[in-house]
């Protein structure tokens, strides 16, 4: 049962062949034996899942089931949980509980979704291989030796261990395509204002965007389907009419054997440079050659700023960090040093003991680019280049429907590797944090195996709010290759 | 060298609290008095993951402000963050504008003085922006520690700057008190200076006169009335004269007043002034306003004091200085507009001295609102009517007035009716009482035919008290001049 797709489940509970809480106790058994070694979720809702099971399971007899009712998933620890700690992976909030769903959570709730409960994170989401949670490292399920990736570690490796079929994420510079690349999961980071960040903690609000990861592209289209649209508390919400993102899965192909015919994939000479690891070029490599099988044009591209974004991004980020995170300061909730001599010896010691290394570090790098003095050469420096990436990305998309490339340019890496290397670690999200400079969606599929039987992730690049065709894309992929619905032996 | 020597130049900052109902980014009640922190949501108090969303009322009233004062009103501006660390700031940033204000430029033009000495002054604003207000910080009855009250938080401010135009305290608090009439006038803002939703930081700063370069600046926080703006000032331009004159400099720096001893004394130097690291808000767009969205906040504008001190003084014939009192409030002038209506505009000057004489007397006395004068427009222009058509002396007004004020009848006529107060026009009833005036006032009689005019009113003033104020004094000055040969 585990192991089905969540559309299959879905499928399942709606023909009866089994109920809400037989489904959420079988995931709720599997977390409870498996999450000791992958430590993929901070908090399981044992009681409030059973509780919100039998209600759907209820709904569903009284003929009030939607198509998500009694689906049990679960939220990246970053979303607000009325009620269920919501830590962010820090000291800092060990112990604050929310008196608010986040509207994602809200929405999953409303359409009768099960919550299993809260997967672990890099830190305020901060950082590419979950190693900066407070909580430890959530493992990769296919080595526990190795990073599942980051910041949404712990979604990709619940998905990946059939801990969950569907779980939320957010991704500001990569966080959710690579962990899911990393973990061999399918994930989505949808246009910036598409899906609402209120009750999403913010770690860069220009950045952010909340998305799905499940096995396949059409759980992420019916995920979305429930938790994307205008939302009038996010003022950067878009203020457009509702999608159906599952309308152009459903579409029979013209010619059968040719799903992808006429789709021009854009391939950015950029992203097949020095740096991307063998491996993960063979498989990207295979898997453009297949979807040319499928129907697809090859067309060459160029993005030439990609190398800007890291500095840009590592500018931007931080800054936008460094002053969303001065409302942990002690002082109405969250953590508050024991002792202290004044008022700003509390601050002082409250965030250095709240907050752990890489939080800190980006707090300091941002507080130090809008400074006065500062503030030109970098911030203003890095708008700029944002604005020449996202041309970039308007010319490439002027030439193709959909750019492709790997999403980050190796497998997962050994647990404790980049610790002390930041800026080595930084550099490999270079595939990843131009979208999010550029507010685009993006999305990576499995799409082969690399050295040591890794899975290799392939990133779909759309233009803005064209979430509907990456998803269909991704899922004529799919529908022709098995990498999405191989799962590691636990 | 004396004071005389020295220029004084001043800017205001003023921090004009709107009138919206709820908070410019949270649906938390504006409302002043409420118990602590009852009145802070979610998104006042900075939890995780809440996000601002802009209150349009508060954008209607800055573009309002800025047609009022000739102003551009920006058609895209940019809310910013000013960070900093302090309790009563949740967020430990205040959203606020900075690079693009919503309102740049702008005049007002103020009467600085009174009588002979007044002139009208000219005031450029350099910009007005919108920002949230902090909460408070008690650090009363709470033994060692501090209370923090977020009922304030969020509530919508309008900064208002202006150039370092003023060259006296007066000015300021002319202009202050400018500003506040403005903002009531177009509604903008209820201007309680006791409640904090009106406050002034003045920049003072003085000059050798004729020295092209500024002086360095002091700024001089959060002053709440007009008379602790102009003790401050006061009190600034003295300290810096004496200081500079003393062979001592001037250090750029915030500074406080204490209104008990009425000094100011430095807050913080330029040196540890806070880096607020500005920096566009990315939770919030950039604010784009339309042309439209500005026809329909015009279309909606009250007459302007402005433009109607200008027709006083045009159309009425009334001074600058009349016209300035004339148009203190919105309710003042309707009143007399209203009353001018109803009076016709040749008895503007009479009704404008009754309104800013009597009535503002009587309201001032018994601390009642103009909009609450017993008196209404209507029964004081029926009351001017019979002044001017000689029915009633302005002695007899007075009573008619009172009795109007206390409900004593309906109109000025039906007093005068019941009351028995028309003037006497018929001779054969004034001659009698001059006669008898006469007769008792010999000695008055002597004196004016010796040569003295004022026995000549001493006697007028004997047959008026004698008539009981009915008599014309127009009449009773011909009849006695008959009488004693003149």
């Amino acid at each position: 049962m585990i192991e089905q797709s969540l559309k299959q489940l879905a499928a399942g509970l709606a023909a009866k062949q089994f109920s809400s809480l037989e489904l959420t106790q079988a995931f709720l058994d599997r977390i409870e034996a498996l999450n000791p070694a992958l430590n993929a979720f901070i908090s399981v809702d044992r009681a409030g899942a059973l509780a919100q099971a039998q209600a759907a399971d209820a709904a569903r007899a009284a003929g009030n089931a939607g198509p998500l009712s009694g689906i049990p998933i679960a939220h990246k620890d970053i979303f607000c949980t009325e009620g269920l700690r919501t830590t962010c992976a820090s000291k800092m909030l060990d112990n604050f509980v929310s008196p608010y769903d986040a509207t994602v959570v809200a929405r999953l709730k409303a359409a009768g979704t099960v919550m299993l409960g809260k997967t672990n994170c890099d830190e305020f989401a901060m950082g590419s291989t979950n190693e900066n949670s407070y909580y430890g490292p959530a493992k990769n399920p296919w080595d526990c030796s190795r990073v599942p990736g980051g910041s949404s570690g712990g979604s990709a490796a619940a998905v990946a261990a059939r801990l969950a079929p569907g779980v939320t994420g957010t991704d500001t510079g990569g966080s959710i395509r690579q962990p899911a690349s990393f973990c061999g999961v399918t994930g989505l980071k949808p246009t910036y204002g598409a899906v609402s960040r209120w009750g999403m903690v913010a770690y860069a609000s220009s950045l952010d965007q909340g998305g799905p990861l499940a096995q396949t592209a059409e759980d992420c289209a019916i995920l979305l389907n429930a938790f994307a649209g205008f939302d009038e508390k996010d003022s950067t919400s878009a203020e457009r009419p509702a999608e159906d993102y599952t309308r152009l899965l459903a579409q029979a192909p013209a010619d059968p054997s040719k799903p992808l015919a006429g789709v021009r994939l854009g391939v950015p000479k950029e992203y097949f440079g020095d740096g991307l690891a063998d491996d993960v070029r063979k498989a990207v490599e295979a898997a453009l050659a297949e979807m040319e099988k499928l129907g697809a044009v090859r067309v060459e591209v160029s993005l030439p700023k990609t190398e800007l974004s890291i500095p840009a991004y590592y500018v931007i980020a931080p800054a936008e960090a460094s002053s969303n995170l001065s409302r942990f300061d002690g002082v109405r909730y969250g953590h508050r040093a024991a002792e202290y001599s004044d008022l700003m010896d509390m601050y002082c010691k409250s965030r250095a003991e709240g907050f752990g290394g890489e939080v800190k570090r980006r707090i300091m790098v941002g507080t130090y680019v809008l400074s006065h003095g500062y503030y030109d050469a970098y911030y203003l420096q890095a708008l700029k280049l944002r604005r020449l990436i996202a041309e970039d990305f308007a010319t490439a998309l002027k030439q193709c429907d959909v750019l492709v490339g790997p999403v980050c340019p190796g497998t997962a890496w050994p647990l404790g590797q980049m610790a002390d290397d930041p800026v080595r670690m930084y550099l490999a999200d270079i595939y990843t944090v131009s979208l999010n400079l550029a507010g685009l969606p993006g999305m990576s599929v499995p799409c082969g195996f690399g050295a040591g039987g890794l899975p290799v992730g392939m990133q779909l690049i759309g233009n803005y709010f064209a979430e509907a065709r990456l998803l269909e894309i991704a899922h004529r992929f799919q529908q022709a290759t098995d990498f999405h619905l191989r799962a590691p032996d636990l | 060298m004396s004071r005389a020597d020295w220029e004084v130049v001043i800017g205001l900052e003023t921090h004009v609290q709107l009138s919206t109902q709820s908070k410019i980014f949270s649906g938390s009640s504006t409302a002043f008095g409420a118990e602590p922190n009852r009145q802070a949501s979610a998104i006042d108090i900075a939890l995780p993951g809440v996000l601002p969303v802009l209150n349009r009322g508060a954008v209607e009233r800055a573009i309002r402000f800025g047609l009022a004062i000739g102003a551009q009103i920006a058609p895209t501006s940019i809310f910013a963050r000013k960070n900093y660390f302090y309790p009563d700031l949740p967020k430990g940033y205040q959203i606020s504008q900075y690079e693009l204000p919503v309102v740049a430029g702008g005049v007002l033009t103020v009467q600085v003085g009174e009588g002979d000495k007044a002139y009208a002054k000219t005031i450029r604003l350099t910009r007005a922006h919108l920002e949230e207000d902090a909460g408070k910080s008690l650090h009363e009855d709470f033994r060692g520690m501090s209370g923090i009250d977020l009922n304030r938080a969020g509530t919508p401010l309008l900064e208002i700057v202006t150039e370092p135009d003023m060259r006296s305290s007066d000015e300021a608090v002319a202009y202050a008190k400018a500003l506040h009439t403005l903002v009531r006038w177009i509604d903008i803002s209820d201007g309680n200076m006791q409640e904090g939703s009106f406050r002034c930081d003045a920049n003072v700063s003085v000059r050798k006169k004729g020295d092209p370069q500024l002086g360095t600046r002091r700024e001089i926080k959060n002053l709440n009335s007009f008379r602790f703006l102009k003790e401050a000032i006061e009190y600034e331009i003295g300290w810096q004269i004496e200081t500079l004159e003393d062979g001592g400099a001037v250090r750029q720096a915030t500074v406080l007043f204490d209104p008990d001893t009425g000094e100011t004394r430095a807050m913080r130097s330029k040196e540890d002034a806070h880096d607020y690291r500005y920096f566009p808000d990315p939770d919030l767009l950039p604010l784009v306003i339309s042309d439209e969205w500005i026809g329909r906040v015009k279309a909606a504008l009250p007459e302007l004091p402005a433009a109607l001190q200008a027709r006083f003084q045009q159309e009425y014939g009334l001074s600058a200085y009349d016209a300035a009192t004339l148009t203190g409030s919105r309710e003042t002038a309707q009143y007399y507009v209203d009353t001018v209506a109803r009076a016709g505009e040749k008895l503007a000057k009479p009704a404008a001295n009754w309104v800013m004489g009597e009535l503002a007397a009587r309201l001032n006395k018994e601390d009642r609102a103009v909009s609450a004068a017993p008196v209404a427009p209507q029964q004081l222009a029926g009351m001017l009517a019979r002044i001017a058509d000689g029915t009633i002396s302005n002695a007899a007004a007075k009573k008619v007035f009172d009795a109007l004020w206390n409900g004593e009848g309906a109109s000025a006529d039906e007093i005068i009716e019941k009351q028995g107060l028309k003037q006497v026009t018929d001779l054969s009833a004034i001659e009698p009482i001059i006669d008898e005036v006469l007769a008792a006032n010999q000695k008055s009689v002597e004196e004016f035919r010796a040569g003295k005019e004022k026995a000549f009113n001493a006697l007028v003033g004997q047959v008026m008290k004698a008539s009981k104020g009915k008599a014309s004094p127009a009449q009773v000055n011909e009849l006695l001049k008959q009488k004693l040969g003149a």
